[in-house]
């Protein structure tokens, strides 16, 4: 059950390729889609890659997992073992990740109740209008092309009361 | 020629990221407290799975701010999700009928996906898995019925307490070995024979806590994203 | 043991990059799955069980399923299936 005797420099070029292709691929879904929900898939996959990077940092040749079982629990031997601390924090990152990607899920939802699509420019154009409504401004009116004179709202009533009191 | 600029974008992070990786070999990882918690861990904890005595001995802190992040991420989706009323959507599923083989196969697998999800939180410190493992399992375990069942629909009130009073449960023992003179969720009790099921101090209470926890949380966050909460208030009017 | 590394990889790595570049989004759940199950063997084979069997519940249990429950939710899975059996017939 210790399969890594064989060309230490082959397993080292494929395990570290793969890590890498899977962080890439992840980051590259996410420049490349349009969609929001691929984006979430693709953040995924990058987050998988992460993970297998740092379990990778911790292995060890010609070491066994770090539990004991049968022989072993006799012997209390624990020197041939892998690194359990990486293991550990990716046992968090995992459990981590799936929660932040219910989240998103979640405002993905939400978004196509709203605007009705899930592209991201027409999502963040939809946005900027209804941001700009709710701020009483024009939606020709924006942070970029000032037009001099802002139709601000009108100021609440307790503060003119107290203007005037004053 | 957005898609060439990205990807001309992941080619050179690949480049760089090999390169970077390039300076690692690959099979001798420096084990800086690796080796201390290897030499150290079975006489200070007692638990025949290093992982779980990293996981909940050496790094209980760590293990109670990623049940905050969980707690928090569902509470956040069920705010998110749980408000809005369900129209063409719910009457869709009112619509679904009940299928024979799905219903009677889930009634077949849910008390041993329940025995499964158990067996893998009480076995944390001995074998592979833990709470949190056993804790997705256990919210399958009640999902699958959600899913198969039309009309079921889930008690949120006993989802709520089972979670409140395992979070609980984690930091009163935490607590406790404060109050014992010792470190904030440092292991209590005698550890007991390596490898036996009752061994390891409070590991497996602990481990207990964070499976139910967890299982409540997802099993919770499931049925929101589903949309059988709002469902079954529809069907309570 | 070193072809079982390669092929493991070599299915990621595939699954992940037609992931991105299949039309259908129940396509691509399923190709995510994929990929955290072949990752959970690599993990295997690290020696590192315990993040094995989480990578197995959760990435392609868990994480599919909350993906094919969005997608049921905002309709997705309801028009794709509808068009390609529209293109067949």
């Amino acid at each position: 059950m210790n399969p890594i005797e064989m060309n230490p420099v082959a397993l080292q070029w494929l395990l570290y390729f793969g890590a890498m292709g899977l962080i890439v691929i992840g980051i590259a879904g996410v420049v490349l889609h349009q969609n929001i929900f691929r984006m979430v898939l693709a953040l995924a996959i990058a987050e998988a890659g992460g993970n297998l990077l740092l379990v990778i940092a911790g292995f060890r040749f010609g070491a066994v997992a770090p539990i004991l079982q049968d022989d072993a629990l006799q012997t209390l031997n624990t020197s041939n073992m892998v690194d359990p601390v990486p293991q550990a924090m990716v046992l968090t990152s995992i459990v981590i990740g799936v929660g932040i990607q219910a989240l998103a899920l979640a405002l993905i939802i939400r978004i196509h109740q709203r605007y009705g699509t899930l592209n991201m420019r027409e999502v963040h154009a939809c946005m900027m209008v209804d941001i700009n409504k709710s701020a009483a401004v024009d939606d020709l009116l924006s942070a970029q092309q000032p037009r001099g004179r802002r139709p601000l709202p009108s100021p609440p009533e307790s503060t003119a009361k107290r203007a005037n009191n004053e | 020629m957005r898609n060439l600029t990205a990807l001309l974008f992941s080619g050179g992070l690949a480049f760089l990221l090999m390169v970077i990786a390039w300076q690692f070999t690959l099979g001798d990882a420096p084990m800086l407290i690796g080796a201390a918690i290897l030499d150290n861990a079975v006489k200070e904890v007692g638990a025949a799975n290093l992982v779980t005595s990293v996981v909940l001995g050496y790094r209980g802190i760590d293990t109670l701010g990623e049940i905050a992040i969980l707690f928090t991420a569902a509470t956040a989706t069920s705010m998110v999700l749980g408000s809005f009323a369900m129209t063409d959507e719910a009457s869709e599923t009112e619509q679904r009928e009940d299928g024979s083989i799905l219903g009677s196969s889930v009634r077949l697998f849910f008390p041993l996906l329940l025995t499964l999800g158990l067996y893998i939180i009480v076995h944390g410190h001995l074998t592979p898995g833990g709470g949190f493992q056993g804790g997705v399992i256990l919210a399958g375990a009640f999902f699958l019925p959600l899913l198969a069942i039309p009309g079921r629909s889930i008690n949120h009130g006993g989802i709520a307490l089972v979670e409140g009073f395992s979070g609980a449960a984690f930091i009163l023992i935490g607590l406790t070995a404060l109050f014992s003179g010792q470190a904030f969720l440092q292991p209590l009790f005698e550890h007991g024979v390596i490898g036996h099921l009752f061994s390891a101090g409070s590991l497996p209470l602990l481990y207990i806590a964070v499976g139910l926890k967890v299982g409540a949380e997802l099993s919770g966050l499931l049925a929101n994203l589903a949309g059988i909460s709002s469902h079954a208030a529809e069907a309570e009017k | 043991m070193i072809w079982l590394v390669a092929l493991m990889v070599f299915i990621m790595l595939l699954a992940a990059v037609s992931m991105l570049l299949v039309e259908s989004q129940v396509s691509a759940v399923a190709l995510s799955a994929a990929v955290s199950l072949a990752l959970s063997i690599l993990f295997v084979i690290l020696q590192a069980p315990d993040v094995a069997m989480t990578e197995a519940v959760v990435g392609s249990g868990l994480s599919a399923i909350i993906l094919a429950l969005t997608l049921n939710r905002i309709h997705r899975f309801k028009q794709t299936t509808t068009a390609e059996t529209e293109n067949d017939a």
